[in-house]
């Protein structure tokens, strides 16, 4: 069952609360049910303490779980993004119980695809829409040379306000927009066989 | 150095094949009736389909044993519901209680592959697809168990159903209506049934819709 696609259309952006978003990547059901055990946390860290969690303690909360459960077979690569009082924060943690503080990463089986395309069209001053069109485009090459990645590219920002979705495309209409076909030269063209 | 293997596993596979397809206003869930182990047919006439609500049903193949004792908790827990709300669990809801419910089983899962369909509180049909540790999407149709790897990708062909992903989003209920439905799944069990030596005997199909539950059953091959 390992070459079975079970689903074109799973969740991998999960909505942690209104300004705050997770990646999935490894297993599924590990993914959706500690993002929602996190989702938990931070509301009752708002109630406990009056304000809002920042990025650096959700992402830790998920972390130091993920670290109690090292060796046990959970399989997590996640990206916690937010918006907090210091402005935009992106971690990345895993259950090998790594946690890293970036401004762009990359994660999953097509992740070195992504990256290739992240890393060339990458500044810091990119605007929304470029940004934008740059994590849609390294998607779209990430799903075309890894078989396991593929189905719907969905495209988040993460603002003061919360999070908005920007879109949702099929990768296989995408393919039509970032890799035209250029029509061939055509060399020597095939002609009806004169019969004697 | 090699580490030692136990000569016994608590996992047995009973087989079967379950489907659920969700409609404007109606939900279709079926699975077959053949429990088998190993090579052969423990009995032609076993329900794979559990009611867990008025709106929830649930069909799930694999280890039967696991999926009892499955429905039982999912059972226990939606009557402790209904004592301190006063009403019966919305879909969504029973939904999220069974992901949480396999997940709490995550170091040794119920070997259940479950399908949960019914009506939304709109009235629309919802199905839910799982996998044994708890990850769950709303879908448009689903196949699980045995036969599922012929099953779907004739659904896909026949329902067409659009990404829940797409933006601008668009419904991933089936436009067919409920006869439609109902005779697209008895084509599944039927081909799946050819192919697929744990699918057959007959197909149970449970319909759900505003006037309430509607049960059939349809003889499959025995063979």
């Amino acid at each position: 069952m390992g070459g079975y696609i079970s689903s074109q259309s799973v969740k991998k952006i999960i909505e942690i609360n209104p300004y705050m978003l997770g990646t999935m990547a490894g297993g599924a059901a590990d993914c959706q049910f500690w993002h929602r055990n996190l989702g938990i946390k931070c509301r009752l860290h708002e109630l406990a303490n009056k304000r809002r969690i920042s990025v650096t303690g959700a992402s830790k909360l998920l972390a130091n779980i993920l670290y109690s459960y090292r060796g046990m077979g959970l399989s997590v690569g996640t990206m916690i993004a937010g918006w907090d009082e210091k402005g935009p924060g992106l971690y990345y943690v895993d259950s090998e119980g790594g946690r890293l503080k970036g401004t762009k990463f990359s994660v999953g089986s097509g992740s070195p695809y992504a990256y290739g395309v992240l890393d060339s069209g990458y500044k810091y001053d990119l605007t929304i829409d470029e940004a934008a069109e740059l994590a849609r485009r390294a998607i779209y090459h990430a799903t075309f040379r890894d078989g396991a990645s593929g189905g719907v590219a969905s495209v988040y920002h993460v603002g003061p306000n919360g999070w908005t979705k920007l879109s949702g495309d099929d990768v296989g209409e995408l393919h039509y927009s970032y890799y035209p076909v250029e029509p061939a030269v055509v060399e020597q063209e095939m002609t009806e066989a004169v019969v004697a | 150095m090699t580490k030692e293997h136990a000569n016994w596993s608590p996992y047995d596979n009973n087989g079967g094949t379950c489907v659920a397809i969700a409609g404007a206003d109606y939900c279709v869930i079926a699975a077959d009736t053949r429990m088998s182990t190993g090579y052969s047919i423990l009995t032609r006439d076993y329900s794979k389909i559990c009611k867990l609500a008025d709106k929830s049903f649930m069909a799930s193949s694999g280890f039967q044993a696991d999926v009892k004792a499955l429905q039982k908790v999912l059972s226990s827990r939606h009557l402790i519901y209904q004592h301190q709300h006063n009403k019966q669990m919305s879909c969504p809801a029973m939904a999220q209680l069974l992901s949480n419910t396999l997940y709490y089983k995550r170091f040794f899962p119920y070997y259940a592959f479950n399908v949960l369909g019914g009506l939304d509180s709109e009235g629309k049909g919802c199905v839910f697809t799982y996998d044994a540790v708890g990850s769950y999407e709303r879908v448009g149709y689903s196949a699980q168990g045995s036969g599922a790897t012929l099953i779907t990708p004739f659904l896909d062909n026949q329902l067409k159903s659009p990404s829940p992903l797409l933006l601008p989003a668009k419904d991933a209920v089936t436009p067919l209506s409920e006869a439609e439905a109902v005779d697209l799944v008895k084509t599944c069990f039927a081909s799946a049934t050819e192919r697929d030596i744990y699918t057959g005997d007959s197909v149970e199909i449970i319909i759900l819709n505003a006037n309430g539950v509607r049960r059939e059953s349809e003889q499959l091959r025995k063979d």
